[in-house]
């Protein structure tokens, strides 16, 4: 029998916000453990909570990006369950009254063809603490305890690992260009749970679901999802059942095992948190929130081919982050050529980053000095190849690239003159080529032509020393 | 005169004409727990030397002088309320040991407002109990009767300002914790509306009922202790941005014309005698002063106690979730973290505490919550909507604070159900989130035992609630009146 995979995500993101979600302090990653705590966050007898309201703010800006219909009254639930990570052992969360109900994110498929993943809704609540094991003991790190966290549940709308590995994709390229969230998967910004079943196809009625956790990296996520599907056809083609429960992937391994049957499940034994008022957003508050809607990443992929004159897969790479494509339209401003733009951008840059372990932000290039490197080239001051040498100092220094230009002698050879001195010399050195051109072989050129470059230290307008070699190799 | 038998008002005269010093007013009191704590044991925690040095701070910064409302006045602290430095153990043994680090946004107000920070009083667990027989540390004595229950569960505070161990103290209020105790004790009990003052600090019983108040000699005191205490606070989102009236400026305006609403449901058949008698006699007092009668209905009243433990017990199951020994507290170690939560919980809580989240926790679970915890919002609203529309006849509503005076130890403490009815006149108070203050209205003859009158008022009109006490109050003598120690 054919089974297809029903899947659904729920993916958690840790918002960008300066302080916790019901606390003063830092969101900051990286600190040392527990030192951005306080009494509300370690759960101290008599604190109270009280509601960060940027958070409150990002969480309807996603809805809007994503369709949804943002609640005009939500409340906050408590959600009770018992680990060393929860300060108080009840997480504020959001049960029936989430701030954003449905909504659609666009998914691209192979092929180019699209579909729309359904949005279930996004709620807020705030992330737990995390555990650390050593040998005979065990550590908690608060500071993560109390960030702002969005919960996002998708419709069990996918149907292979590959569209879960688009919806992510997609997902992302949303939060990145709202500034909801920073998405670093390595960081934990973005954590993602699936649920995934099987069925007949043909079949209306969902299998039995298995809910996986543990998946840190997208691609995880497509492994993960491989995997199960893989395990689960076999199960039901050998004619056992699947049972209800939670699994954990093992990276390592690329395999999932059982962390919890259906027996075992939680009693969240929710109910409204009594120290928080619900939230009552305004109307106005929703249109003072709409006007910071960005463009959508769809949108701005295709105005980035249609402005620009880029490729559709230069685009995309570039859209990826907002910051990145900031700074390409900055760079590409005023340029005669902002396809020569992306073509740094997406190799020379982004290469040099990844070398240096940088982001966008912290790249010691402005968009403003990479434009003027491009028409440097674009003029024929420079060769591409002595740009690259430029770029590298530029990274490197912070400098200007007319700056590097002059202080390295590297302005580009463009008088006859001088050039003539180093083709008589190449074409003496190199009789065999000379022959072969002349019998024939037009490409022995190019080598004649890399001698001159050589010879002027790669200086030499190249342009123009393929005209004077030609002039004297044919002349002669 | 004795310092330490003064009320707070007759003290900041002193204190404010440089007649005394901060610090003769600690050692009075010192001087006075000395003598007779021992007997009673309101107090669970002093620092002698830390009250006196703070009240020398006091007295270098001229702080009794320049009109600060409690310059200069030591307030005794019920253990559940975080000052910075000092124990808070909620009469727990799962929090012994434990030190605040922090202060409670009311504390932080007696602080501004120049109190010295006493000590703490005795209670039950949590404030869970009606007597403070549930205090992990001991019973506190009624200075009445020494063989009986000072009523909780604030009963440390109560006995405190009683016997004149203290000039007032904060307690906390979730079902009458400090009415019912402040009406067994003969003291002045109030519990402001629920908004009022900031919960920042106070170790939560059950978030949606839980509200601080003073225990003071008399009603003055008690408005001049809202004035410090009550206002919003940006740290506790339930308080409500509502301006603070001058409590003690539109106390003597008299009751003429006020009408004073009698529920039918609280005054039945089979109550006590002589406090049936008490509180008619303080009614016809209020009517002799010009105030009118009318006779009201709150529908709902049988229903309050089983409302107030089923909602009560489910905050309270989450609330108390925290003390799990792993960040502070008593800690018994275990196989597991499983396996030490259980012990941690089992060692380090009392058994009326481990029936109420037992209680609660079954309330919230799956296939009960319906039954159980909705439906108690449910009659919840019906209960506040009672006297939303009652109020709608009448001013302030009378009652008798407690169904009876103060009983004897261990006279309840094997049946929780006889227990939880100490609370029926002032559960319901809670349920609605409205104000209300016990004050003395006389004695039972044999043994002489305080007897409590309970005003209640409308959300916020604590104006109107402490403007009927204090009428009454100056009508009669049954504030002065001092027990036998
Ligand atoms: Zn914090």
């Amino acid at each position: 029998m054919q089974y297809e995979a029903v899947i659904g995500l729920e993916v958690h993101v840790q918002l960008k916000t300066k302080s916790k979600m019901f606390c003063g302090c830092a969101t900051e990653f990286g600190a040392d453990p527990n030192t951005h705590v306080c009494p509300v966050c370690l759960g101290y007898p008599g604190v109270l909570p009280v509601m960060n309201e940027e958070a409150v703010r990002k969480t309807i800006l996603t809805g809007l990006m994503i369709g949804s219909e943002v609640a005009r009254f939500s409340k906050w639930d408590r959600k009770n369950y018992f680990y060393p990570d929860m300060p108080k052992n009840y997480q504020i969360s959001q049960y029936d009254l989430p701030l954003c109900a449905k909504g659609l994110v666009e998914i691209k498929l192979n092929g180019g063809a699209t579909k729309k993943i359904g949005i279930t809704r996004a709620h807020l609540e705030e992330d737990v603490a995390k555990s650390f094991h050593f040998e005979t003991t065990s550590g908690v790190d608060f500071n993560r305890a109390g960030t702002p966290l969005m919960e996002i549940v998708s419709e069990p709308d996918l149907r292979s690992p590959d569209e879960a590995f688009a919806y992510l994709t997609a997902l992302r390229e949303i939060l990145i260009s709202g500034g909801i969230s920073d998405c670093d998967m390595e960081k934990g910004q973005l954590r993602c749970d699936s649920n995934v079943s099987m069925r007949p196809v043909g079949q209306k009625a969902f299998g039995e679901k298995v809910e996986i956790k543990n998946m840190n990296t997208i691609s995880g996520v497509r492994r993960a999802l491989a995997y199960e599907i893989q395990r689960q056809t076999a199960a039901l083609q050998k004619g056992e059942k699947v049972s209800q429960e939670t699994r954990r992937w093992d990276d390592a391994t690329g395999r999932t095992s059982v962390m919890r049957t259906k027996e075992y499940a939680h009693d969240y034994r929710y109910f409204p948190e009594p120290d928080l008022m619900p939230v009552v957003v305004s109307e106005e508050m929703i249109a003072e929130i709409r006007k910071l809607l960005p463009e959508l990443p769809e949108a701005k992929r295709q105005r980035f081919v249609k402005q620009y004159g880029l490729p559709e897969y230069d685009a995309g790479v570039l859209i990826a982050s907002g910051t990145l494509a900031a700074f390409y339209e900055r760079a590409a401003q005023g340029s005669r050529n902002p396809k020569a733009i992306s073509n740094w951008v997406t190799t020379e840059l982004l290469g040099k980053l990844a070398e240096a372990k940088k982001t966008i932000d912290e790249c010691p290039v402005k968009p403003e000095q990479l434009s003027e490197l491009v028409s440097l080239i674009e003029s024929g001051q420079i060769s591409g190849k002595i740009g690259k040498e430029v770029f590298a100092e530029m990274f490197a220094g912070g400098k200007a690239a007319s700056l590097v230009v002059k202080e390295k002698g590297l302005v580009q050879v463009s008088d006859t003159g001088s050039l003539d001195g180093f083709v008589e010399e190449a074409i003496a050195k190199n009789p065999k080529s000379v022959a072969d051109f002349r019998a024939g072989n037009k490409a022995a050129i190019n080598f004649l032509k890399g001698q001159v470059m050589k010879l002027s230290k790669g200086k030499a307008n190249p342009q123009l020393v393929g005209e004077i070699l030609l002039r004297k190799l044919e002349g002669g | 005169m004795s310092l330490h038998t003064l009320t707070i008002h007759e003290l900041r005269e002193k204190l404010q004409r440089g007649n005394v010093s901060a610090r003769e007013a600690t050692q009075a009191l010192l001087d006075r727990i000395q003598a007779v704590d021992g007997k009673l044991k309101a107090y669970l925690w002093l620092n002698a030397e830390d009250a006196l040095a703070q009240a020398d701070t006091i007295d270098r910064g001229g702080v009794a002088r320049n009109g600060k409302l409690l310059g200069g006045v030591p307030i005794a602290i019920k253990d559940i309320l975080s000052v910075d430095g000092q124990p808070c153990t909620c009469a727990s043994k799962i929090l012994k040991g434990h030190t605040s680090v922090y202060d409670a946004s009311v504390v932080q107000r007696l602080r501004d407002a120049g109190a010295i920070l006493l000590g703490r009083t005795n209670m039950d667990e949590f404030a869970m109990g009606s007597s403070t027989e549930n205090s992990s540390w001991g019973v506190t004595r009624n200075p009445w009767d020494l063989e009986r229950i000072p009523g909780g569960s604030s009963g440390g505070s109560a006995a405190a300002v009683a016997a004149d161990e203290a000039f007032a103290a904060l307690g906390t209020d979730t079902g009458g914790s400090i009415r019912q105790p402040a009406a067994l004790c003969g003291c002045v009990g109030l519990k402001p509306t629920y908004g009022r003052v900031s919960r920042y600090g106070l170790v939560a019983f059950a978030s949606s009922l839980d509200q601080i108040g003073p225990f003071t000699k008399d009603v003055a005191d008690s408005a001049l202790m809202l004035r410090v205490l009550a206002g919003h606070d940006r740290r506790d989102s339930t308080s409500v941005p509502q301006s603070v009236p001058d409590y003690t400026t539109t106390l003597g305006a008299g009751v003429k014309g006020l009408r004073i609403g009698l529920p039918k449901e609280y005054f039945i058949d089979g109550m006590d005698r002589e406090i049936d008698a008490a509180v008619r006699a303080a009614i016809k007092k209020l009517q002799n002063l010009g105030a009118e009668v009318v006779e009201i209905s709150l529908p709902h009243t049988d229903y309050a106690v089983a409302v107030y433990y089923l909602i009560a017990t489910a905050e309270a199951s989450a609330n108390l979730a925290r003390f799990d020994g792993v960040r502070y507290g008593a800690r018994v170690a275990g196989e597991d973290v499983i396996d030490m939560y259980g012990k941690t919980r089992g060692a380090g809580f009392g058994p009326e505490v481990k029936r109420r989240i037992i209680l609660g926790t079954y309330a919230l679970s799956a296939g009960y919550y319906d039954a159980y915890y909705l439906r108690a919002q449910k009659v919840r609203t019906l209960i506040r909507q009672d006297f939303e529309k009652a109020f709608e006849r009448c001013d302030v509503i009378l009652t008798p604070t407690s169904p009876e005076a103060a009983f004897r130890i261990g006279e309840k403490t094997d049946d929780p159900l006889k227990m939880y009815l100490s609370d029926i006149f002032t559960i319901s108070v809670n349920l609605a989130g409205i104000c209300g203050v016990s004050l003395p209205c006389g004695f039972t003859k044999s043994p002489r035992l305080p007897i409590g009158l309970q005003v209640l008022g409308k959300p916020f009109d604590e104006e109107n609630v402490l403007r009927v006490a204090h009428t009454y109050e100056q009508a009669t003598e049954w504030h002065k009146q001092r027990p036998p120690l």
